[in-house]
């Protein structure tokens, strides 16, 4: 499983970083950035999906394996 | 002693020229049909808003007044979301609706950028504010937060009930915005008096409008020279030394900017605290829920910011246009409401429910599209650690009279009056 962030959407309201703090992270400007190469280890999937799921910009995708 | 010739009295003369806009007839009293004839600053929407937006969602979407010279209210949200996302037809150069329409040359800056502000220029007025205010940068807030939260706790030793939105919520806010400022904290009761005159008097005759709105640009006038006498590490030194475009900012975006700092941090959050203690005070499950959990504050802090979103924004037309099947006219207001937006059973499931533990949660409370609240991340901080300490030091409270609560009139609403019962 892997996310990724649309930046032409996202916005900044940083509900991804906060929720998935083990898959994404924020620049200096507060916008969203995925870690590494944006692979979900095991055991956080849950979080890749609540980050997808409670991004009010839909700018995260996540694409099964 | 340091001199800054952007702030003359020429600066302020400069600025009373630029109010020439269109003004248009105050008109007050009963609403006859929310549909056409609606009024956000009426006490039956003051009072409960939900009731009326619900009914519009069914029957008229997209609602209309001549109030206000002319004014849409979209309750759906995918037509708040529409609008949100749409700078091209719509303007953000008046984010608060009145009987005053600044004049078109304002944007793209307008009065109080970059909240103010169209594209392209928004970007870059708004770059500038966004590292003071990420997560990180908000978290160096906190220990002072929590400090102040508990002294403010301090002082309801001995009392049975205590104001919660007055001698508690308000000042939270107040605290912290004033200390990123640079501003002095035994000011913090003026700032009351300019919000409830931005955001509140919006309805008063235009003339009494404008007079009181120059007070809150006096008073910061007097906190610019102090800075430029005295700089130190805050947002207003900050703000005096900001460039863009390889020059220094205008003196009316310096004083627009600090105003916005100012008013949109503070009763935005004052709200939703109190509103938040509302519906715990009167959902004994809640309470106890959270008591027993505190983990789920963070979740249960959202849907709290769904269902009682204290923001709603306005937008200018800039065309006349038929939009989604009504004719809007040039300079025609729009009421976004990210509150109608929160409670649309289109978009979320028991919408009109507070379900604390909501996981799946795409609210609109701080806007969606390029002009999501700067200060999202602090009043999230603010909320957080409100809630914390209030719970962990007052775990029983009850609404002392429900009938004695009292909310906001106009587009940010949350309880002005709060009383509540503590032992």
């Amino acid at each position: 499983m892997k996310v990724r962030i649309d930046h032409e959407r996202c916005q900044g309201h940083g509900r991804c970083y906060d929720l998935a703090p083990g898959l994404f992270g924020d620049d200096d400007e507060g916008y969203g950035t995925v870690l590494g190469d944006g692979t979900v280890p095991p055991g956080q999937e849950h979080d890749a999906r609540l980050a997808e799921l409670n991004c009010p910009e839909r700018a995260i995708d996540v694409e099964e394996a | 002693m340091a001199t800054d010739d952007r702030f003359t009295e020429d600066f302020r003369e400069a600025r009373e020229d630029e109010l020439l806009g269109t003004i248009a007839e105050v008109v007050t009293g009963p609403v006859a049909d929310w549909a056409t004839d609606f009024s956000h600053v009426e006490p039956e929407w003051a009072a409960d808003p939900y009731p009326i937006q619900d009914d519009l969602r069914q029957r008229c979407p997209i609602a209309h007044t001549g109030r206000f010279g002319g004014a849409w209210l979209p309750t759906r949200y995918e037509d708040v979301a529409a609008i949100a996302y749409d700078t091209e037809r719509f303007s953000s150069r008046s984010i608060i609706l009145s009987n005053f329409r600044p004049p078109r040359e304002l944007a793209p800056i307008g009065g109080s950028p970059p909240i103010s502000s169209d594209p392209p220029f928004h970007h870059d007025a708004r770059k500038l504010l966004l590292p003071a205010f990420t997560k990180a940068a908000v978290h160096r807030q906190e220990p002072a937060t929590r400090a102040f939260c508990h002294s403010l706790i301090d002082g309801f030793a001995g009392q049975d009930v205590v104001d919660a939105a007055g001698d508690y919520a308000q000042h939270i806010p107040i605290r912290v915005i004033s200390d990123m400022l640079g501003f002095p904290p035994e000011d913090g009761p003026r700032f009351r008096v300019f919000v409830e005159d931005l955001l509140e008097g919006i309805n008063l005759p235009p003339d009494e409008r404008i007079e009181r709105v120059s007070r809150l640009f006096d008073y910061l006038l007097v906190q610019v020279h102090d800075h430029i006498d005295n700089p130190r590490d805050d947002l207003t030194t900050y703000l005096l030394n900001a460039e863009l475009y390889g020059h220094k900012l205008g003196p009316d975006h310096v004083v627009g900017t600090m105003a916005l700092l100012l008013i949109a941090g503070i009763d935005t959050t004052w709200s939703a605290i109190g509103s938040s203690l509302w519906h715990l005070a009167k959902t004994p499950a809640d309470r106890e829920r959270l008591v027993a959990e505190p983990a789920l504050l963070p979740t249960a802090l959202e849907e709290f910011l769904r269902a009682f979103a204290p923001v709603t924004m306005a937008r200018l037309v800039k065309e006349d246009m038929n939009w989604h099947g009504v004719d809007m006219k040039a300079d025609d207001w729009i009421l976004l409401s990210f509150p109608a937006a929160n409670r649309d059973p289109a978009q979320f499931d028991r919408a009109a429910e507070v379900v604390i533990d909501r996981t799946v949660n795409r609210h609109a409370a701080f806007g969606l599209g390029i002009h999501r609240c700067v200060g999202s991340h602090l009043a999230r901080m603010e909320l957080r650690v409100a809630l914390e300490v209030w719970l962990e030091r007052i775990k029983e409270f009850t609404l002392a009279d429900p009938a004695a609560v009292t909310w906001s009139a106009g587009q940010i609403r949350g309880p002005r009056s709060l009383p509540l019962r503590i032992r």
